[in-house]
C-alpha cells in the first residue's frame, strides 16, 4: 500500500497551479480521498500539484448577498463555524458528520466536491443550493450551477483543465428551511442513503438524493415532496429501480425525513 | 490479598501503560536495523489457478518458490482420525489456492520501491473455477482445491445418539438454519517480521509481531532444517493479537530464509490491505441445527449439522480442523443435553486458512444454541429466562462432567442468568413492546473453557500441545525480582498481573517485579498466550518458582538471623524471627556479593529457580458468563441500536479486577463488532470484497454502549489462586444476545435474523421475508 513513484509540485499561484495541471499533473488538497486512491494504486499520476499553498485557497469571503467559500477551506473550519450565517450553521452541521475530526482537519469542500463520491456529504448538500462552483481555466473564471456540478458518479463538470477554485453560496433570507438526513452505520462509513431539501422563501424549494451509487437526484421543484413527504418519497424512489430492496427503503426514509424536516 | 494491597485482587494501575500511554511501546515497525531490506510480496490476483511462472523483472531482487527451495513445507497436521493433509508451500509452487497467497518475495531498499518490483513482476497463470463458499465447496462436482483429496473437506467428526424417537415424544421441535460471516481480525497493529543473521551466534534472529514466539522459533526450525539452537524469536511489544498472531507465517519463513540468504537485515511489515484480504480469516460456520424439548423447556436433545470454512490451508500450528472440530465437544454450553448428535466438517475453501480468534468456535456456537432456545421458548410460549434457568447445569452439580465428557469445574450459572435478568427492567420493555416499540430483549448464557491442558490437547494432534507451564524467577544482586516467561503478553497486562502474583507469595513490592518475556533466549520454553491460558499456567508457575525461591531465601535470611530456620518466616518481602528481620534485598546481596555469610546448608542453585506448573485435572477453568441485552429495531431502515448491556460474569478469584474488566470489555466490543458490523464477503471468484476499513466495519467508541460488568467469584478448585481462565469471554456472548435482542423485538411480526452480521440489510430482509418490511 504504497503509491507508485510521483513527483510533487507546489504552485504557488493560479497560473503555476493551471500550467502544472495543463503539464498532466493531479491537484490534491486535503489528500483524504487522494491518498487512499495512491496508496492503493488506483491513481498513478506521474506529478501531483499539492493546491494548498495557493493564495485564496482557503479563504471564507463574505460578500453583500453571498459568500465565497475557497475550495480549500477544511470540514474543520466549517463545523467551527467559519462560514458566516444560516447557511454558515447550515454547513457546519453537514461538516461535524462527515467523517471524523482527524479527516476533517484536512478534507476540503474542494476536494470533496471534485472527487464526487456519490455518497460525500457536500455532494448531496451543495446541490440543493442557487449557488456556483467558481471554476478557473486558461480562459478564466467560469461558473457552473452547483446543480449541475456533479455529472455522474466521480464525475463532474470541470474540464482537465480547471481547477475548482471556490464555491459561491447565496446568504440564506429569514424564512430558509433545510432538512437533511442520511444514513450510516459509523462515523467514517459513507452514507449508503442521503437526502437534503433547501426550501428558500419564494421559490421553488429543491431536493437532492445521494448515495444512491449513481449521479444524485436533483429535483429542482420540491413542493409536491414536501406537501406530501411520504408518498411522494415513495414515489420518486420507485422510478430509480434501484435493485437493492435494503437500499431503497434508506433512500425512501432519507427523502422524506428531509422533507418532514424542511415541511 | 495481601495487606499491601498489591497482591492477586488488587486492581493495581497497569505498570506497562506508562510506556504505551506515552507512545513509547515498541514494535516491530518501530525497528529498522541498518541496513535492511523491505519486503513486498507479489501476491496472488485470484483464487484458484496452476500456476506456471513468474516473469521477473529485468532488475532488482525477485525471489519465487524456485529460488527458495531450502524452505519446506508448512505442515500443520491433526491426528484426528481421517483428517487430510496438505502442505502449505511458504511461496505457491504450483497452484494458487486463495487470493493473496505470496508468490514471490521482493527486496528493495524501501517498501515503496519493493512494491514497485512486485508491480513488475508478472504471473503466468490459468484459472481455475474457484470455490468460495463452503457448503458448494463440499458437493460431490466441486473443483478440487488438493488435488491428491477425494473431496475439499480436511476433517469431518460424528456423533450418532439415536434421535428418531423424538418427535412423538417431544413437546416442542425447532429447526434452524443459521450462519455466522467470515472475519478478518483486526489488531491495531498488523504483523510484522525483521529476519537477521548473526555470523558470531551463527544464529538467525527473528523479531515478529507473535503471540507465540517459542512456537514460531520451533516452526522456523523445522521448515528451514536448522538448530533450534540457531533461531532466536523475539516478540517486542505487540499491538494486539486475538489469534491473529497465532500461526506461524509463511512470510516469516520467507524473511528468514532470504535474511540466510543475502546476509543481510530484511523486514516485512503488512499493511492493512494484506490483513484484510491475504493473511488468515477466521469465525466463518454454518449450522443446520434440530432441537426437541418437553413442554416446560427441558432439552430433549439437539442435532447439529456444522461446517466451518476452514479455507485453503491448514495453518499452523492449531490446525484447519480446531474450530469444527470443537463444535461436538462445547455445542451443549452450560446445559445438562441429555442426546446429542452432531456431524462437523472443516471444509477447505480458496480462501486464506481460518485461525481461532478470539473465543475461537465458542462464539459461533454459541449463536447457535442460544438462538436456537429462544425458537423453542417462542414455540413453547415459555420466557427466554426460564429456559435457560431449566436446562442450566446446577451449583450442586459440580464439578460436572457433560455428556461428551467435558468437566465444568465450578459455579453457579443460574444465578449469573438471575443476576442479568435482574439489572434489565423487564416489565417496563414488556410494556414498551405492547405499546408497538420495535425493542427486545436477549439473553445469552455460556461458559468458556479456558487453560486447557495436556489431556484436552493431546487428543486433537496438533502440532503443539501444552504440557507444564514454567517460569523463571530470580533475584538480581539489589534484590529486584525478574521473572522469565515464555508466553507473551499482548493487552493481558502481564507486566502487572504476574507481578502480583510474585508479590503474593514473595511480598516484593510490584515495582520492584520486572517481567521478561517475548524473547526465546532469555525465556522458558511455552505455547505461548492463547485459550484464556496465561493468568491461569503462567500465574501458577510464577508462584510456584516464586515459593520455592523464597525456601531459599529463608534458609539464607535464618543464617544471617542465626535463628533456626523452622522459626523463621517469610513475610512482607523479608525473613523475620520475632521483631528481628533481613529483607530480600539483604539475602540477594549475601548471595551474590557477600557469599562468605552464607551458611553451609545453603541451596547451591541460588536465588534463581525455574518451575513447572499444570493444574491437575488439567481439562481447562470454565469461566462463565450471562449477558443480557436491549435493543432497539428501526423497522424501516433496519438500524439496531444497543440500549443497555449487562454482563454478569464468573472468572474465579479476580488477580486484577480491572484488568478482568478491561478484557471483557475490549472482548465485548469484539463480539459486537461480531453480530453487527463485521463480515469479510467474498464473490463467486473467490475475490474478497472488503479491501480498506471503510468496507470492512469494526465497532468504535461510537458504536459500543456502556456496559455494566457484574462479577460473581467462584474459586476453581483446581488452580493455584482459584483463578479461571477469562480473556475471551467478552468475545462469546454478544453476537447470541444481540441477535436474541433482535428477533425477541422482531418477534410480534414472525421474524427472525439467521444470519450474522445482523447488518441493517439482513433485518430489513428477515421483516421483508413474513411481509412486515
Ligand atoms: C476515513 C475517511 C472517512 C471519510 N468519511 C467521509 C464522510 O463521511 N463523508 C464525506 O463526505 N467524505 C468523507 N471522506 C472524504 C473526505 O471528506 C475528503 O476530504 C474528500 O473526499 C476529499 O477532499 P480532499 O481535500 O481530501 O481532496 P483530495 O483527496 O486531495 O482530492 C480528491 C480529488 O479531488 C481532486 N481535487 C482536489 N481539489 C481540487 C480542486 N480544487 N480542483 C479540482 N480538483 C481537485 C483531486 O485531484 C482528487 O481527484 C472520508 C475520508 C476518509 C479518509
Amino acid at each position: 500500500m504504497k503509491p507508485a513513484p510521483f513527483d510533487y509540485t507546489r504552485p504557488r499561484d493560479w497560473s503555476a497551479a493551471l500550467a502544472a495541471l495543463a503539464a498532466g499533473a493531479r491537484p490534491t488538497a486535503g489528500g483524504q480521498s487522494l491518498g487512499p486512491m495512491l496508496n492503493l494504486r488506483l491513481a498513478m499520476p506521474e506529478t501531483i500539484a499539492d493546491l494548498r499553498h495557493l493564495p485564496g485557497f482557503g479563504v471564507i469571503d463574505q460578500q453583500r448577498d453571498c459568500v465565497r467559500i475557497g475550495a480549500g477551506t477544511t470540514h474543520a473550519r466549517i463545523e467551527d463555524g467559519a462560514v458566516p450565517g444560516q447557511v454558515g450553521a447550515i454547513l457546519a452541521r453537514i461538516a461535524r458528520n462527515i467523517a471524523y475530526r482527524a479527516v476533517r482537519n484536512r478534507g476540503t469542500l474542494g476536494g470533496s466536491l471534485s472527487h464526487a463520491d456519490p455518497a460525500a456529504d457536500w455532494v448531496t448538500v451543495l446541490p440543493a443550493f442557487p449557488g456556483h462552483a467558481i471554476a478557473l481555466g486558461p480562459e478564466g473564471e467560469r461558473r457552473i450551477p452547483l446543480g449541475c456540478f456533479v455529472t455522474g458518479v466521480f464525475a463532474v463538470a470541470l474540464q482537465e483543465t480547471e481547477l475548482l477554485q471556490a464555491v459561491e453560496l447565496p446568504m440564506l433570507p429569514e424564512g430558509t428551511r433545510f432538512g437533511h438526513w442520511k444514513f450510516c452505520r459509523k462515523p467514517g462509513e459513507f452514507s449508503k442513503a442521503s437526502a437534503c431539501v433547501l426550501a428558500l422563501p419564494g421559490s421553488a424549494p429543491r431536493a437532492v438524493l445521494a448515495a444512491l451509487d449513481q449521479r444524485p437526484l436533483v429535483i429542482d421543484d420540491a413542493a409536491a415532496l414536501l406537501a406530501a413527504p411520504e408518498a411522494e418519497a415513495a414515489r420518486i424512489v420507485e422510478g430509480l429501480r434501484l435493485a437493492d430492496p435494503w437500499r431503497e427503503a434508506l433512500a425512501r426514509v432519507a427523502l422524506r425525513n428531509a422533507a418532514q424536516e424542511a415541511a | 490479598m495481601t495487606v499491601s494491597g498489591k497482591g492477586v485482587g488488587a486492581s493495581l494501575r497497569r505498570k506497562e501503560d506508562r510506556r504505551f500511554l506515552q507512545g513509547r511501546g515498541r514494535y516491530v515497525g518501530d525497528i529498522r536495523p541498518a541496513g535492511v531490506l523491505e519486503v513486498a510480496f507479489l501476491r496472488s490476483p485470484v483464487a484458484h489457478a496452476r500456476l506456471r511462472g513468474v516473469q521477473k523483472p529485468a532488475q532488482g531482487l525477485v525471489f519465487t518458490a524456485a529460488d527458495l527451495l531450502e524452505i519446506g513445507p508448512i505442515r500443520a497436521n491433526s491426528a484426528l482420525p481421517g483428517f487430510r493433509a496438505s502442505d502449505q508451500p511458504a511461496l505457491a509452487r504450483d497452484k494458487l489456492r486463495h487470493v493473496g497467497e505470496p508468490i514471490a518475495a521482493c527486496l528493495a531498499e524501501s517498501r515503496a520501491a519493493a512494491e514497485d518490483l512486485a508491480a513488475a513482476c508478472l504471473p503466468d497463470y490459468e484459472e481455475l473455477p474457484a470455490v468460495s463458499d463452503m457448503l458448494a465447496a463440499l458437493a460431490p462436482d466441486a473443483p478440487l482445491i488438493h488435488e491428491h483429496w477425494s473431496e475439499n473437506a480436511f476433517l469431518e467428526t460424528k456423533r450418532e445418539d439415536e434421535v428418531a424417537d423424538l418427535d412423538a415424544i417431544a413437546a416442542a421441535k425447532v429447526r434452524r438454519r443459521l450462519r455466522t460471516a467470515r472475519q478478518s481480525m483486526a489488531p491495531i497493529e498488523g504483523r510484522g517480521v525483521i529476519a537477521e543473521w548473526d555470523p558470531r551466534l551463527e544464529q538467525l534472529i527473528v523479531t515478529s509481531s507473535t503471540q507465540m514466539p517459542h512456537v514460531t522459533k520451533s516452526g522456523i526450525a523445522e521448515c528451514l532444517g536448522l538448530d533450534e539452537g540457531q533461531v532466536r524469536v523475539i516478540s517486542p511489544d505487540v499491538g494486539g493479537g486475538f489469534g491473529y498472531k497465532g500461526i506461524l507465517l509463511a512470510e516469516e519463513l520467507v524473511c528468514a530464509a532470504l535474511a540466510i540468504r543475502l546476509g543481510r537485515p530484511v523486514r516485512w511489515l503488512e499493511d492493512r490491505l494484506e490483513q484484510l484480504t491475504a493473511n488468515a480469516n477466521c469465525r466463518e460456520h454454518f449450522y443446520d441445527v434440530t432441537a426437541w424439548a418437553d413442554a416446560e423447556g427441558r432439552l430433549l436433545a439437539c442435532e447439529v449439522e456444522a461446517v466451518v470454512d476452514a479455507g485453503a490451508y491448514s495453518a499452523y500450528p492449531f490446525s484447519a480442523c480446531l474450530e469444527a472440530a470443537q463444535i461436538g465437544s462445547i455445542f451443549p454450553g452450560p446445559y445438562t443435553l441429555p442426546r446429542f448428535r452432531f456431524r462437523t466438517v472443516s471444509a477447505c475453501t480458496n480462501k486464506p486458512p481460518i485461525l481461532p480468534y478470539r473465543g475461537v468456535a465458542r462464539t459461533g456456537v454459541c449463536f447457535a444454541m442460544e438462538t436456537t432456545l429462544d425458537a423453542l421458548a417462542r414455540q413453547l410460549g415459555i420466557d427466554a429466562a426460564a429456559i435457560r434457568a431449566i436446562n442450566l447445569v446446577p451449583p450442586e452439580a459440580m464439578p460436572y462432567r457433560n455428556l461428551v465428557g467435558k468437566v465444568f469445574d465450578s459455579g453457579d450459572y443460574p444465578e449469573a442468568l438471575r443476576r442479568a435478568v435482574a439489572a434489565i427492567d423487564v416489565a417496563a420493555l414488556r410494556a414498551r413492546q405492547a405499546a408497538g416499540e420495535t425493542v427486545g430483549l436477549g439473553l445469552a448464557v455460556f461458559c468458556e473453557q479456558g487453560a486447557h491442558g495436556t489431556s484436552v490437547y493431546h487428543g486433537w494432534g496438533i502440532p503443539f500441545v501444552p504440557g507444564f507451564e514454567q517460569a523463571q524467577a530470580r533475584f538480581t544482586p539489589d534484590g529486584v525480582l525478574e521473572l522469565r516467561v515464555g508466553l507473551h503478553s499482548h493487552g493481558q497486562g502481564l507486566e502487572t498481573t504476574l507481578a502480583q502474583v510474585a508479590h503474593e507469595v514473595l511480598g516484593v513490592d510490584p515495582a520492584r517485579v520486572r517481567l521478561v518475556h517475548g524473547d526465546t533466549a532469555l525465556t522458558p520454553y511455552s505455547t505461548g498466550t492463547w485459550g484464556s491460558r496465561a493468568m491461569v499456567m503462567a500465574g501458577g508457575a510464577v508462584a510456584e518458582a516464586c515459593r520455592q525461591l523464597g525456601e531459599r531465601a529463608l534458609t539464607i535470611g535464618a543464617a544471617l538471623l542465626q535463628a533456626p530456620r523452622e522459626a523463621c518466616v517469610l513475610r512482607d518481602g523479608a525473613i523475620v524471627q520475632g521483631e528481628a528481620k533481613v529483607t530480600l534485598d539483604e539475602v540477594a546481596r549475601t548471595w551474590y556479593r557477600r557469599p562468605q555469610n552464607l551458611p553451609r546448608e545453603v541451596d547451591k542453585g541460588g536465588l534463581e529457580v525455574t518451575a513447572g506448573y499444570r493444574p491437575d485435572p488439567d481439562t481447562g477453568t470454565h469461566s462463565y458468563a450471562a449477558h443480557a441485552v436491549v435493543a432497539r429495531v428501526d423497522r424501516e431502515t433496519g438500524a439496531v441500536v444497543l440500549e443497555q448491556y449487562v454482563i454478569v460474569e464468573d472468572g474465579g478469584t479476580l488477580v486484577n479486577p480491572m484488568i478482568v474488566d478491561g478484557q471483557v470489555l475490549g472482548g465485548t466490543a469484539q463480539g459486537i463488532g461480531t453480530a453487527l458490523y463485521e463480515e469479510m464477503p467474498f464473490d463467486a471468484q473467490g475475490q474478497p470484497l472488503a479491501g480498506t476499513l471503510a468496507d470492512y466495519l469494526l465497532p468504535g467508541a461510537s458504536e459500543v454502549p456502556d456496559i455494566t460488568i457484574e462479577h460473581m467469584v467462584t474459586p476453581s478448585p483446581w488452580t493455584r489462586f482459584g483463578q479461571k481462565g477469562i480473556g475471551e469471554s467478552g468475545a462469546i456472548g454478544p453476537p447470541a444476545a444481540i441477535v436474541n435482542a433482535i428477533n425477541d423485538a422482531l418477534a410480534r411480526f414472525g421474524a427472525e435474523v439467521t444470519d450474522l452480521p445482523a447488518t441493517p440489510a439482513r433485518v430489513l430482509a428477515a421483516l421483508a421475508k413474513v411481509g412486515a418490511a
